[in-house]
């Protein structure tokens, strides 16, 4: 496999290289095999003009819900491996939040091969950290990671019991992956569907405090630094919770973490008016959330941005609120967002953005990829920082259209995702 | 008679967002028709053909009665949809439930379902007007308004005066509901009840809080006692109905002990000797009866607002003379 692609004049913006400059980039036998100022085009090769674009290392995102097997209406690894490649994502880790679970190495196997066979954004799996999600006993986790899971989580479901979290952390140890963890004390949330504060009170809809999620930010902590095991802790939405990953991470605890574009964009006040699309776990927060958000995104606290893509039927969300299941998509918009309302506003600078969809996350999950680096494997993302988009649910090659951002203006959006040296998506 | 009657549009889903000459004009076009109640034939032709569908997915005894006579007096075809039975319980979603409605070419449905948010959600998918006889935790506005229906009869305005909401705040639709009515009109809102029992930054809402039954008694004009739902104690939020009823339950000696005449309401179903004594109930201080009664039309005023009807009109309309 000689064949070769030329990525011809785009702002290349490496930041697992230091890199932003104006280069050229030589792909071939599915790697990157030159980054040069100007590269003479080999005979017969394609020329692929990217003047005006910005070519990043492939975005990966760490938390997507796949929903297959067995919500195969809402989403299937097909159709998800799609919409990450439109979304500009070469790489998306699978929630085994499926039914089955995904919760043992068989299952691991399936959602590989099922990967595979989509042939769009690579897709990892995610194995449990208990048999069946049910937070009683480890799964196969050793054999989960020989079938190919790079990480573990009862995602959805938080690991509840502390002494088994405990046990998690310390055998992930001999295999060298993080447990991720969805961090809600249930005891204080169970009955919640929206934040706690003045608009679930005007809204009459039952809340969720920030110490439903605090707690379990501060014990997986605690946890970790008992164990000496990585935590990782999935879409931090509080301002005590980005602090105290920021105290953990100085006194040199291994925790990563991860924040989502609609807990950096968007408050408690989106639910107004009963938005199902609005509603999510752990739920939109209060403007002093969104803040610490952001700036835990920028000095680092906060490891990667991760869109916690959560496909549901129009069926389930067209429903009163308090019955409407949460989560929203977010494969397709995460970058527009993310360059528009985060990098447009001046939160972060464009790469920084690229480290934190990149680089950040392939670091956080040990996985291939999030460098252009020669040799590295060519997954790029190819973008158009100016180009004026309007989001529109119908255009997504996702099975499912429930975002709050329809109909919202973006400035940037991708344009080629490219896997292992080809083409997956092209706009 | 207020000068400029303030239209409501299609719905009335809340108070939250009614001014307060929308709330005025309710109020005024009650007041013709209390009297219609009153008579040996209690029927008006305003709303001859109007169907009305009373779609109720919670019990509900006192209100689903009460728009049914405002209806029937009214002259309005009404049918009443419980959700026992129904096809509701056989798993229709709600939005289905809507459409199907909406087929039969209905004029006006009166919600009551357990979810907050879902008379909005029906009245934001049919065209038909649609009124909220409570939602969830949510709002229960027919009823705040026969609650300042009530006040207004008695003390003769609203503006000014120091109403406390007593009890269950957390998860009432009529505390919500009186709260956004009160505060519009003028008068200073307070809630009390057990700490566990409050929203979360109710304050924010403009109102005061009182942890204790005798410093609320001490501050207001008018009590609104809400009833405490049995299933409270269970759910941990208070130990006991005795323990409640101790310290929060409003009684003959509380009331004596105030400086001045306090009325009391209470929207029902009353517990008696949990959240309200009896001697209070049926004492002196006791509006809950006037309220039973001004509920009948408050609902025929909205229900004839909402159809269209104009306010200065109302008195003209119980004569017969206006359809």
């Amino acid at each position: 496999m000689r064949a070769s692609i030329l990525l011809r004049g785009g702002r290349v913006v490496d930041p697992s290289q230091k890199l932003d400059a104006k280069r050229d980039v030589l792909i071939a036998d599915g790697r990157v095999e030159k980054i040069r100022a100007r590269l003479d085009a080999p005979e017969g090769i394609r020329v692929v003009d990217c003047g005006g674009l910005v070519v990043t290392p492939g975005l990966i995102d760490v938390h997507v819900h796949l929903r297959e097997p067995g919500e195969e209406h809402k989403e299937t690894i097909a159709t998800g491996a799609a919409s990450a490649a439109a979304g500009g994502f070469t790489a998306v880790c699978a929630m085994p939040n499926t039914d089955p679970p995904i919760d043992d190495p068989a299952a691991v196997g399936f959602v590989a091969a099922q990967g595979r066979r989509a042939r769009g954004a690579r897709v990892y799996p995610v194995g449990c950290i208990s048999t069946g999600r049910e937070g009683k006993r480890l799964a196969l986790i050793g054999e989960m990671v020989d079938a190919g899971a790079v990480a573990i989580t009862d995602d959805g479901n938080p690991v509840m019991d502390s002494g088994l979290m405990r046990s998690a952390l310390e055998y992930s140890l001999a295999f060298g992956i993080p447990v991720a963890d969805h961090p809600e004390d249930l005891g204080l949330s169970i009955n919640g569907h929206m934040n706690e504060g003045l608009v679930s009170t005007r809204l009459g809809i039952p809340g969720k405090p920030n110490a439903a999620e605090d707690i379990h930010i501060v014990r997986d902590i605690l946890l970790a630094e008992l164990t000496g095991g990585h935590i990782h802790l999935q879409h931090v939405s509080t301002h005590f919770g980005v602090e105290s990953i920021r105290q953990a991470k100085a006194r040199g605890v291994r925790v990563t973490a991860e924040a989502t574009p609609h807990h950096l964009v968007l408050t408690h006040e989106a639910v107004n008016g009963y938005r199902t699309d609005a509603k999510m776990n752990p739920p939109l927060r209060a403007p002093e959330d969104v803040e610490a958000v952001r700036a835990g995104l920028a000095d680092g606290t906060l490891d990667t941005v991760a869109t916690d893509h959560a496909p549901h039927h129009y069926d389930e969300k067209e429903a009163a609120f308090t019955e409407a299941p949460n989560g929203i998509v977010g494969l397709e918009t995460a970058l527009g967002i993310m360059l528009t309302l985060v990098v447009g506003e001046g939160v972060i600078d464009l790469p920084t953005l690229i480290d934190r969809m990149s680089w950040g996350p392939a670091r956080a999950f040990n996985l291939p990829g999030g460098t252009l680096a020669e040799g590295s494997p060519a997954d790029v993302t190819i973008f158009d920082p100016a180009e004026t988009w309007v989001v529109d649910p119908a255009e997504f090659k996702s099975k499912s259209r429930n975002t709050p951002f329809a109909g919202r203006e973006l400035v940037g959006r991708p344009k080629k995702t490219m896997v292992g040296g080809r083409f997956v998506f092209e706009r | 008679m207020s000068a400029a009657p303030a239209a409501l549009g299609k719905d009335l889903v809340g108070l939250e967002n009614l001014s307060a000459d929308q709330i005025r004009t309710i109020l005024d076009t009650a007041e013709p028709f209390k009297e219609i109640s009153e008579r040996r034939i209690k029927k008006v032709p305003v709303l001859r053909g109007k169907t009305i569908v009373n779609l109720f997915f919670e019990a509900s005894t006192r209100t689903r009665i009460s728009f049914e006579f405002a209806e029937k007096r009214l002259s309005a075809d009404t049918v009443n949809i419980v959700a026992a039975g129904s096809s509701m319980q056989k798993g229709e979603t709600l939005v289905d439930t809507a459409r199907n409605l909406e087929a039969m070419r209905i004029d006006m449905v009166v919600i009551r379902h357990g979810s907050s948010g879902a008379a909005q959600f029906l009245a934001d998918r049919i065209p038909s007007n649609v009124i909220n006889a409570g939602d969830g935790r949510h709002e229960h506005p027919t009823q705040a308004l026969l609650d300042l229906l009530t006040i207004r009869d008695r003390l003769k305005r609203i503006e000014g005066l120091k109403v406390c909401i007593v009890g269950d705040i957390l998860h009432s639709r009529v505390a919500r509901s009186n709260i956004y009515g009160l505060l519009t009109l003028g008068a200073q809102v307070a809630v009390c009840g057990p700490p566990t029992l409050m929203p979360p930054a109710v304050e924010e809402l403009g109102v005061k809080m009182f942890t204790r039954l005798e410093q609320a008694i001490e501050w207001a004009d008018v009590l609104n006692v809400l009833r405490l739902q049995l299933e409270r104690m269970e759910a941990g939020y208070v130990p006991s109905l005795r323990e409640y009823n101790r310290i929060w339950g409003v009684s003959k000696a509380r009331l004596q002990a105030a400086k001045r005449e306090l009325l009391v309401l209470h929207p029902g179903p009353m517990n008696r000797g949990v959240e309200i004594d009896s001697d209070v109930a049926d004492g002196p201080h006791s509006v809950i009866l006037d309220q039973v009664t001004n509920g009948v039309a408050v609902r025929m005023a909205v229900l004839y607002l909402l159809a269209g009807g104009q306010p200065e009109r109302a008195e003209a309309a119980k004569q017969g003379g206006d359809t």
